[in-house]
């Protein structure tokens, strides 16, 4: 196997260290199975909520709750946010200086941030318009669904908080470079949740 | 060293294509329902269509999956796993509608 084969999927290591390469394959696909067997618990609810959907017994529906502007700029953050993020791994498997990696990471989550606030206001907004969770098979299933998905935006920025502290106090040592290289594995795999969730539930609900 | 910056630059440009080309899905996506022509049903069908494409864009850009023979566990453990979500989520939703249309 050539070196400059990509050895593992995601954001692969520096290829100098052969045995550092094969612990960090079987590390990163352990983490693999955990984002597919998530895939499969958000894929169950996107099942509930299609059932749910029609479930509204009067209450607030879709297409009176949702709006296109705020799911656009979410999209936006959360999408620019997975490119800072890739630019913050090219940086870490090149060598460039931990200010550059740093500076990165921290716009990945101050732009994971700013998406977090602006759903949190979505749901303030929602409450007020009297659609909680009680109110119907519907709110349950769409507040089972889409906070679930902020939720593991939040611990990723918890998780890039604490990366940032690692490679501040250890260096870009082995262990580090495998942990940044499974986060970024989690952050982009959240994008893809997000894609399904504007896809099926806000711009759905807003098709007339 | 020369190598290795050429190197950078390729990942760098496969970052930003893999951005470039999910903005403009998610933008097509949003204004297709934004101006919309089409039918209900197939206005869905293209936010779908859509959706599908992007996420194969994300996989292939941001997470390295590719048909390279190296990336090929992970491909064939995404792809059982669309699978599995994909009878699961179907088979919901075939049952509990046929369901809620015999009690109606």
């Amino acid at each position: 196997m050539s070196a400059d084969e990509v050895r593992q999927a995601g954001l692969e290591l520096g290829r100098n260290d052969l045995l550092t390469h094969e612990q960090a394959g079987s590390a990163i696909f352990g983490f693999w199975v955990f984002l597919m067997s998530d895939a499969v618990i958000f894929a169950l609810l996107f099942a509930t909520y299609g059932v749910m959907l029609p479930a509204t017994v009067g209450g607030p529906t879709p297409a009176d709750e949702y709006k296109l502007v705020p799911t656009l700029i979410e999209t936006v953050l959360l999408l620019t946010s997975s490119f800072t993020f890739g630019l913050a791994s090219v940086a870490m498997k090149h060598g460039a200086s931990r200010r550059q990696l740093l500076g990165w990471l921290g716009v990945t989550l101050i732009l994971g941030i700013g998406f977090l606030g602006m759903e949190l206001h979505d749901f303030m907004i929602m409450f007020s318009d009297g659609a909680v969770p009680s109110r119907s098979g519907y709110l349950s299933s769409f507040f089972a669904l889409v906070p679930l998905h902020g939720l593991h935006v939040f611990f990723g920025s918890v998780w890039i908080v604490v990366m940032m502290v690692q490679v501040l106090t250890f260096g870009l040592d082995a262990r580090v470079k495998v942990n940044l290289q499974r986060l970024g594995l989690f952050w982009h795999f959240l994008d893809v949740v997000w894609i399904a969730i504007f896809s099926v539930v806000y711009l759905q609900g807003m098709i007339q | 060293m020369i190598r290795q910056s050429d190197r950078k630059r390729s990942e760098i440009r496969t970052y930003v294509t893999g951005y470039v080309l999910a903005l403009l899905l998610s933008a097509a996506a949003f204004a297709a329902v934004r101006w919309q022509h089409a039918t209900p049903t197939s206005a869905f069908a293209v936010v779908l269509a859509l959706a599908l494409a992007q996420m194969v864009v994300h996989f292939r850009y941001f997470l390295h999956i590719s048909l390279q023979r190296s990336a090929r566990d992970d491909l064939q453990l995404v792809l059982f796993s669309a699978v599995i979500a994909g009878l699961m989520v179907a088979g919901t939703l075939v049952i509990l509608f046929d369901l809620k249309a015999r009690m109606s």
